[in-house]
């Protein structure tokens, strides 16, 4: 691992990223043993290889798998829910399970066909639910937080995008924590330090199955592109990725992205495009939108 | 020779050189995959070996939560 400047071998190396993982959670705050934690799993490196983690660092921490309805000819859904599934239970673990398709009817790409959201590009549609989704059972579920498997690349490559923009209201909200509010759980990435390729290292060495099939949707993805562009600058400087991270990062605390001012109250919120939040009437998940938020608006447009 | 398996692309090279620098003959990013001999993972600098088949594991993802 060049970027660290350290060699591990097979039985140091997962036990590194046990610890290097605990360090993360301490430093930033993400949660505490005491703290419920729910895991979001699709079936990837990532979101298992972070439940393997917490599982062994002993943390209460149930899975969350979302059926997606994704076919392309691979059976993709069916496969990360069978090998999310058999993660779970080859550990004793809780996998909680949510259909979209049993839920509302649709499934995502059928969702992204009949709904001006997806004008028949499921990425969108698939994100506003699942980011719904998966608030909803953390809240109903009684967790005090959810987490995801984002890992280092994933959080350069946005980073990268939103720079190319300066989309500052999401800058603003991306990091290893976003705290709390009206309706919405705590959310924390655990791994946002570790690079993709040690991620899926550890999977390996692990013995962990995951599916290796990428999302059929995928394919051309912003997200892939600038992943690949930012590793071809890492294979000429080792460390640039983390650098660019941990340097936005420090840039935030140094207060170089700055808040609205909120209302005189302080007790309203401002979400990334500026705007007030309020509660959905529909679902009680905040929105920055005048009425119903987008993913009410968009099962009410189905039905 | 080499086998190195990407999926369902197969790629063949001469035996001899390190796990790096067999990607690099190839084209392949070593950012971009972990090189894999019967289940084992290898580490960029190991020699592979006249008749080694390596799978190769891709590394990037895109479905993001």
């Amino acid at each position: 691992m060049r970027q660290h400047k350290l060699a591990l071998c097979k039985t140091h190396f997962p036990q590194w990223i046990v610890d290097q993982t605990q360090r993360f959670v301490e430093k930033y705050q993400m949660f505490t043993p005491q703290e419920r934690v729910l895991v979001a799993v699709s079936g990837g490196k990532d979101s298992l290889s972070l439940w393997d983690i917490l599982w062994q660092l002993g943390y209460q921490a149930d899975g969350l798998y979302i059926g997606l309805g994704i076919e392309g000819g691979i059976g993709y859904s069916d496969e990360s829910q069978r090998l999310s599934e058999q993660f779970a239970h080859e550990r004793g673990l809780r996998l909680v399970t949510v259909d979209v398709e049993g839920e509302y009817g649709r499934t995502i790409p059928e969702l992204a066909l009949q709904t001006y959201r997806g004008k028949g590009k499921p990425c969108s549609v698939c994100g506003l639910s699942k980011r719904h989704i998966m608030n909803r059972a953390a809240v109903q579920g009684g967790y005090d937080v959810l987490v995801t498997g984002h890992n280092l690349d994933d959080e350069a490559a946005v980073l990268f995008g939103n720079t190319l923009t300066w989309i500052t209201g999401y800058m603003l909200r991306q990091g290893p924590v976003l705290a709390a509010r009206a309706g919405m759980v705590r959310k924390a990435k655990p791994l946002c330090r570790f690079y993709e390729r040690e991620m899926a290292a550890y999977a390996l060495v692990r013995g962990i199955e995951y599916i290796y099939d990428e999302c059929p949707h995928a394919v051309g993805s912003k997200t892939i592109y600038y992943k690949e562009l930012l590793n071809r600058l890492e294979a000429d400087r080792p460390g640039a990725k983390q650098s660019f991270y941990l340097s936005f990062l420090q840039a935030k605390e140094n207060g170089f992205f700055r808040t609205p001012d909120p209302e005189q109250d302080g007790s309203q919120e401002i979400g990334a495009d500026g705007k007030l939040l309020h509660p959905c009437p529909i679902c009680g998940q905040p929105t920055s939108s005048g009425g119903e938020c987008a993913f009410c608006r968009m099962v009410a447009e189905i039905r | 020779m080499v086998k190195l398996i990407l999926r369902k692309e197969e790629f063949e090279v001469k035996a001899g050189m390190t796990v790096q620098h067999t990607l690099e003959k190839v084209g392949l990013d070593s950012h971009s995959v972990l090189a894999t001999l019967q289940g084992e993972l290898l580490t960029d600098d190991e020699i592979l070996h006249e008749g080694d088949v390596i799978k190769l594991v891709p590394v990037i993802s895109g479905g993001r939560l």
